[in-house]
């Protein structure tokens, strides 16, 4: 697999050749003959909220821990601006790193641990920085406290703290959320893109979930098996995901094995089981013989038997619902196709019309703007598993 | 009382079995409710006989022996006559063996933290799949008997031994000079005997650090140096506290190391008390001499402790 990074990214960041970014350059980390990380390529300009997204072993941790200094690349280089940092030691670098246990020292209370990184930096007086920053973590008042004396979020504050207080240039964050359990972890997702965007440093985070990184990232790198899969604003993976590992792991997809007929004017006309859809030309990653036409279930549009739906053609009939999950904002349903296959169908609970039952028949339908077209030669349950968290 | 609240249970549980571990009141209904309330106390009761008998019992006996009359001798038998002055008087005869018996013992508890914090370490962090077959290796030396080994020392310490030799020959050592029966013998038998004892209790504390928060203080531009001094050191103390303890007292009180390795002039206070006790016959003396040696320790053990809990020691 060659889609070591997006192509229009890469251009555009070229362009701007901002001097703090950071960029990797064919970093490559291996043990034994194991390949933890692949040539990689990669450039986070500065400022930004970056994501890396991955399943556990895809080598975003190890990335990471590069770039904090923490393991040594076996080839390749990273700079921060125009300073080659590949191989300065850990605490020579302006980065600093939340880790993902928070590794708070438990002998010393909260503002010594915030303060730890400025005293060994010879800096005399802490004491306002780190109410300041204390502060800003909503911990006020906390400082004489030990870590263990707090809960679970209030220590990934404090790891936040602590790293920030130094305002390093880079920040990382190795799935600092992962610990927490799922309301606090929606809080903490706001805060830590407020925090960001006040204090307008680079964040550079690591994530195995997909939310997470599409909730506060402003650039997601969706990372596979050592490699970056594709990059890009969320939305923008979301929408028009150029491989089946992006398209099953950021969210879910329907895959349908078609016949590509080819172009056609801005568009790819593709044979689905007998039925002409058409993809736009710039939603087609696959030229020419089979191809998988992917839609995603919130695009499907489901009626009975011969009923109206508001999308031009693309209509499969015969389908028959298997499975229906009602979750309140929404019906789930399952509908098995005349060929076997259960597609996904998402449908918002507006009331408009009936939820149907197990066993109704139903027409699928869905504009042919929300669809994409990928390879097929690549393994349709890519990332399903991992991404299902 | 079948189905007793577990309240009435875990109260008086928890003084007889607070060291047990064991989670009162789960599973146990059945047994607990036949054994009632004093189910702790009986389960208590073997370690509470045993401690009477060969903790209370002796140690009675041994306050009682520092205050006999000191006229008294084997032949005749003692009296119990309060006779406070024995201290005063063993004090002012034996205050150099007493001394030099600290001041050994705090020699050997450096030296030993110095090379146990090393090896320590070494097994902690860096000996991989090793770290099982060097632990071993530490505690290895307890297969043979401390009299043995200690004996062994003076082999290798000995005036034609191949260490003392060597000395000469580099003029690290005059030409007469020897290892064997002076100072540096006794606390080199001392470390060697007791190493074990620092080594444990700092492995313990230094393999339960999470390598993660030595890897936070580098990210947090501290060198590995200060990383060692500022996060790995004060995260060990309570094996350095353990350690030294667990050196220091019995090294305060031994005889063996300065019996074989030592001369005359290197007697501990151990050897004094051995030698009133065992050749003498001198109880009251030996009795109050073991007493001083012992409330001088608690003395200071407890001020240790006192100053190490906090982070005065750091």
């Amino acid at each position: 697999m060659s889609l070591v990074a997006d192509d229009d990214a890469t251009t555009r960041d070229d362009q701007e050749t901002s001097n703090r970014d950071l960029r990797l350059t064919a970093l490559t980390k291996s043990y034994g003959s194991f390949t933890a990380v692949r040539s990689l390529d990669l450039v986070v300009p500065q400022g930004s909220f970056f994501a890396l997204l991955g399943p556990s072993g895809c080598g975003k941790t190890t990335t990471l821990r590069m770039v904090a200094g923490l393991d040594t690349p076996t080839s390749g280089t990273i700079t921060l601006g125009d300073r080659d940092i590949t191989y300065d030691k850990p605490y020579k670098r302006p980065v600093n790193t939340v880790f993902q246990s928070y590794a708070l020292f438990p002998h010393l209370d909260v503002s010594e641990n915030v303060a730890f990184g400025l005293k060994r930096r010879g800096v005399k007086d802490t004491k306002a920085k780190v109410a300041e920053m204390l502060d800003l973590v909503e911990l006020g008042g906390q400082g004489h406290k030990k870590p263990t004396q707090l809960s679970g979020g209030q220590q990934q504050r404090v790891a936040l703290a602590r790293a920030l207080i130094n305002s390093p240039e880079v920040l990382l964050l190795d799935e600092p959320l992962g610990a927490l359990d799922l309301k606090l972890r929606r809080g903490m997702q706001i805060e830590l893109k407020r925090i960001q965007t006040e204090v307008g440093r680079t964040f550079v985070h690591v994530t195995h979930d997909q939310e997470e990184a599409m909730t506060m990232a402003d650039t997601v790198a969706v990372m596979n098996a050592g490699v970056i899969e594709q990059m890009g604003p969320p939305a923008a993976l979301y929408d028009n995901p150029r491989t089946t590992f992006v398209a099953n792991f950021l969210g879910q997809s329907n895959l349908l094995a078609g016949e590509i007929l080819g172009p056609d004017g801005d568009a790819v006309t593709v044979s689905v089981q007998g039925t002409t859809v058409s993809i736009p030309a710039e939603r087609s990653h696959a030229v020419g013989g089979k191809g998988w036409v992917g839609i995603r279930p919130e695009k499907v549009m489901i009626a009975e038997v011969g009923g109206e739906i508001d999308a031009p053609g693309n209509r499969f009939a015969g389908g028959v619902v298997t499975d229906v999950s009602f979750v309140g904002v929404s019906t789930q349903y399952l509908v098995r196709m005349p060929w076997g296959q259960e597609l996904m169908v998402f449908e918002q609970n507006t009331g408009r019309r009936p939820i149907f039952a197990v066993g109704t028949p139903v027409d699928l339908s869905w504009r042919p703007e929300y669809a994409f077209l990928l390879d097929a030669s690549q393994d349709a349950k890519a990332g399903v598993e991992d991404g299902d968290d | 009382m079948t189905h007793q609240p577990q309240e009435a249970l875990v109260e008086p549980d928890a003084v007889g079995l607070g060291s047990s571990g064991d989670d009162p009141g789960e599973g146990h209904e059945t047994v607990r409710g036949r054994g009632g309330r004093f189910t702790g106390y009986w389960l208590m009761l073997p370690s509470a006989l045993w401690l009477a008998l060969f903790f209370l019992v002796p140690f009675y006996s041994l306050i009682a022996m520092s205050l006999y009359d000191p006229t008294g001798s084997n032949l005749t038998g003692y009296d119990m006559t309060w006779h406070v002055a024995n201290y005063v008087d063993t004090i002012q005869a034996y205050w150099r063996p007493l001394l030099r018996s600290f001041w050994y013992a705090a020699m050997a508890t450096v030296a030993c933290l110095v090379l146990g914090y090393v090896l320590a370490y070494a097994i902690a962090f860096k000996a991989g799949r090793w770290k099982n077959l060097m632990l071993v290796l530490v505690i290895a030396p307890f297969f043979t008997s401390f009299l043995l080994r200690t004996l062994s020392w003076k082999l290798i310490l000995a005036d034609e031994g191949w260490i003392a030799e060597g000395l000469r020959t580099l003029q690290i050592l005059g030409e007469d000079g020897r290892l064997l029966a002076t100072p540096f013998a006794v606390v080199a038998g001392l470390t060697y005997n007791f190493l074990p004892f620092m080594v444990l209790p700092l492995f313990a504390s230094l393999d339960k650090i999470d390598n993660r928060l030595v890897e936070a203080a580098g990210d947090l531009y501290a060198s590995p140096a200060r990383a060692f001094f500022k996060v790995t050191l004060p995260l060990s103390m309570p094996g350095v506290v353990a350690g030294t303890l667990l050196t220091f007292i019995p090294a305060a009180g031994d005889f063996i190391n300065a019996e074989l390795l030592g001369s005359p002039n290197q007697r501990m206070i151990g050897n004094i008390i051995q030698n009133l006790f065992t050749n003498q016959g001198d109880y009251a003396a030996a009795g109050a001499l073991s007493m001083t040696l012992m409330i001088v320790i608690t003395v200071g053990v407890v001020f240790y402790i006192r100053r190490a809990g906090t982070e005065d020691l750091v």
